[in-house]
């Protein structure tokens, strides 16, 4: 009796399965994150927003008195082994599943998750993700149909462009951000100049920059991931680019900025969400972020922080741990830090799951994220 | 004009870069048969060992003496003795694999103890532009190529000039012989490997400013060092040195001129030239072995 009593936990923990006794106290909840490879600034910022959040609403006895039980799996930035991944937690049926970031990954995960019917919540921006009409994917920050045309009005009446050339990198993440931002440019009668594609991990953009400046546009959009923007804003300070230099979210991130050493001032951009917006709870949050991880922390981390709110609230409010309604109960709702502070800014997610909060224009000045204007909604 | 002065410039800056990691590469095969597919890592590795010292408190140039010395230790007497030593007598292949398996530890273990994220690097000099011909040239990518042609003209004056250069060579071309005459052979292979660990810590300490210290960077480096080793010859270390310096002016020219989507596949369609019309490489000699 004793040695069987001994012996099965030991089975079970051996086996990889969750005891009963666990299972009732936690929900599982994993996140598939890209924490190598070329998206790993992107997938451990996501990660240390996200546990942050996890620890804070453990701390105060979960959700619906269920603590938060997420493994972290690696994507290694590759779309093949996120889709494993993802493979692997739906055979211990999750509640909902939390990540990736790189696009690219999204659009092979979702396919799966929704077949399982589990709520996604991820932190990708191509617009392609919520255009496939799958109910099961949630995003935490801007798509670039929405992000672009915020864009496309600042080229043509902050910067008043008449041409611009365009660099991004060649994955789903910066083909969609190129052909919805050239759309945005065409409809505005912006002449686009240069098109240049670069390849992700590309580490030296000295061919790049020579043909930027032969285009000799009036501005430069560039749309790449975090570490390759680094790479490019040195060698474009190097060769002495001195046409404007605009990009969205990540070419403002204050990594990037860090990277780039001094190579980052004077550029400017969209900013769907930053820890130097002008909102004290965003400020607050950065705060704590920093303390805890001892670095700062950039839009993904925002993103993973508001993710696992994001769930609670909506839990609390269906008020059972439904996968299914959990999805339907997202749609459309809209979510105030009066009502769950977690959630850090006042947030809407429509019928496909994009998301709408106020947005910001920013500069980067003496190797600072200074915002510069707040935009509304674009539901106000 | 002056684009293409910018991009030859640049081009062979990163050529250089590319051409001491490949005579590493040629300096293991010819003395010991190894062909070290860890060469990428151990040109990542030793700015983790720099960015550590200066962590540590230790200036940038005190920091970048750590990082060499501890290349010499951990690159070139550790690695021949754990790794090379042991398979070497088991053949080519086994020591091949070993050196795959090596370098997905020292990726693993740079992201695991360090980070997993980009991390800066100190440039050797500030950056100012300097005009030549209407062209803006860094003075970093003329630092980066002087401090690579002073290490080749260095390595150069080593083999060719020098009592232990000769017994080097005679190493590599007849160890037996070489034996028989009096050379300390062993002793002048762990010479080669120690003289490699210092070059890709050079490299390391050259690159990583452009390509930011990260665990991955080995994977590009080691590939395109490899291949320019093969185009020049990877029997000859002027072989390597010319490979390289082709390899990083045709990438960036090709991209520039060519199609930059495509600047990938230039340097292996030129690799399949060259095996196709000289496959001992441009300025290898062909070597016969019996069976």
């Amino acid at each position: 009796m004793f040695r069987s009593a001994l012996f099965a936990p030991v089975v079970v923990a051996g086996l990889g399965l969750t005891s009963p006794v666990l299972a009732q106290s936690t929900v599982y909840i994993p996140a598939i994150l890209e924490l190598s490879g070329a998206g790993a600034v992107s997938g451990t910022n996501f990660r240390d927003g996200m546990l942050l959040a996890i620890d804070e609403i453990n701390a105060k006895g979960g959700i619906l008195g269920k603590k938060i039980d997420t493994p972290l799996l690696d994507t290694q930035s590759d779309a093949g082994t996120s889709r494993a991944q993802v493979q692997k937690v739906l055979d211990n049926k999750p509640y909902v599943i939390l990540g990736p970031v790189f696009s690219g990954s999204v659009l092979v995960d979702m396919l799966l998750t929704q077949q399982a019917e589990i709520p996604e919540i991820v932190g990708g921006e191509a617009a392609a993700i919520t255009q496939k009409g799958n109910p099961y994917v949630f995003r935490t920050s801007f798509g670039q149909q929405f992000s672009m045309p915020k864009i496309a009005n600042y080229m043509r009446d902050g910067i008043k462009a008449k041409t611009v050339a365009v660099l991004w990198v060649n994955n789903d993440f910066g083909k969609g951000g190129r052909d919805t931002f050239i759309k945005e440019m065409n409809s505005r009668n912006i002449k686009v100049v240069a098109d240049i594609s670069t390849e992700s991990g590309q580490a030296d953009f000295s061919a790049d920059v020579v043909k930027l400046k032969g285009a000799n546009a009036n501005a430069i959009f560039v749309y790449l991931n975090e570490e390759e923007s680094a790479r490019f804003l040195r060698e474009a300070k190097k060769q002495g680019i001195d046409k404007p230099l605009v990009g969205e979210t990540t070419l403002l991130g204050q990594k990037v900025i860090d990277l780039a050493a001094g190579a980052a001032n004077g550029v400017r951009g969209h900013v769907g969400l930053t820890v130097d917006a002008p909102i004290p709870a965003v400020q607050e949050f950065a705060e704590k972020f920093k303390k805890r991880f001892n670095y700062a922390c950039d839009h993904n981390g925002i993103k993973g922080y508001t993710a696992v709110y994001f769930i609670k609230h909506v839990t609390e409010k269906i008020g059972k741990f439904d996968s299914k309604a959990f999805a339907q109960a997202a749609h459309g709702i809209t979510i105030t830090p009066k009502d769950e502070p977690g959630i850090l800014m006042e947030a809407t997610w429509d019928k496909n799951g994009d998301i709408d909060r106020i947005s910001f224009l920013g500069e980067v000045v003496d190797g600072k994220q200074k915002i510069v204007e707040t935009l509304p909604k674009l539901g106000n | 004009m002056a684009s293409f002065i910018q991009l030859l410039v640049s081009g062979l800056a990163t050529g250089a870069i590319y051409a001491l990691i490949a005579v590493g590469f040629t300096l293991l095969w010819q003395t010991s048969q190894t062909i070290n597919f860890a060469q990428g890592e151990f040109v990542m590795l030793p700015a983790f060992f720099v960015l550590a010292a200066m962590n540590a408190g230790a200036p940038f140039w005190m920091a970048v003496l750590i990082g060499i010395a501890l290349s010499i230790v951990i690159l070139g007497i550790l690695f021949k003795i754990i790794i090379v030593d042991p398979m070497i007598k088991y053949g080519v292949l086994p020591l091949v694999i070993s050196t795959i398996a090596l370098s997905l530890f020292l990726k693993e273990s740079a992201k695991d103890f360090y980070s997993s994220q980009a991390q800066p690097f100190p440039a050797l000099v500030p950056a100012i532009d300097i005009r030549i011909f209407d062209a803006v040239v860094s003075t970093q990518s003329l630092a980066v190529l002087a401090v690579a042609i002073v290490t080749v003209v260095a390595l150069n004056l080593l083999l060719n000039k020098t009592r232990l250069g000769r017994q080097m060579q005679a190493t590599a071309q007849n160890a037996t012989l070489a034996r028989i005459l009096g050379v300390p052979v062993r002793r002048m292979v762990l010479y080669t490997f120690l003289l490699n660990a210092v070059l890709v810590a050079v490299a390391s300490i050259l690159v990583s400013p452009i390509y930011l210290a990260k665990f991955t960077n080995g994977e590009t480096l080691g590939i395109a060092a490899f291949i320019a080793a093969i185009i020049g010859g990877f029997n000859q270390v002027r072989g390597a040195v010319l490979g390289g310096v082709i390899l990083g002016v045709l990438d960036n020219l090709s991209a520039a001129y060519i199609s930059s989507q495509y600047r990938g596949a230039f340097p292996l369609i030129i690799l399949i030239i060259v095996i196709l019309l000289r496959p001992q490489g441009l300025l290898g000699r062909i070597e016969e072995r019996s069976v």
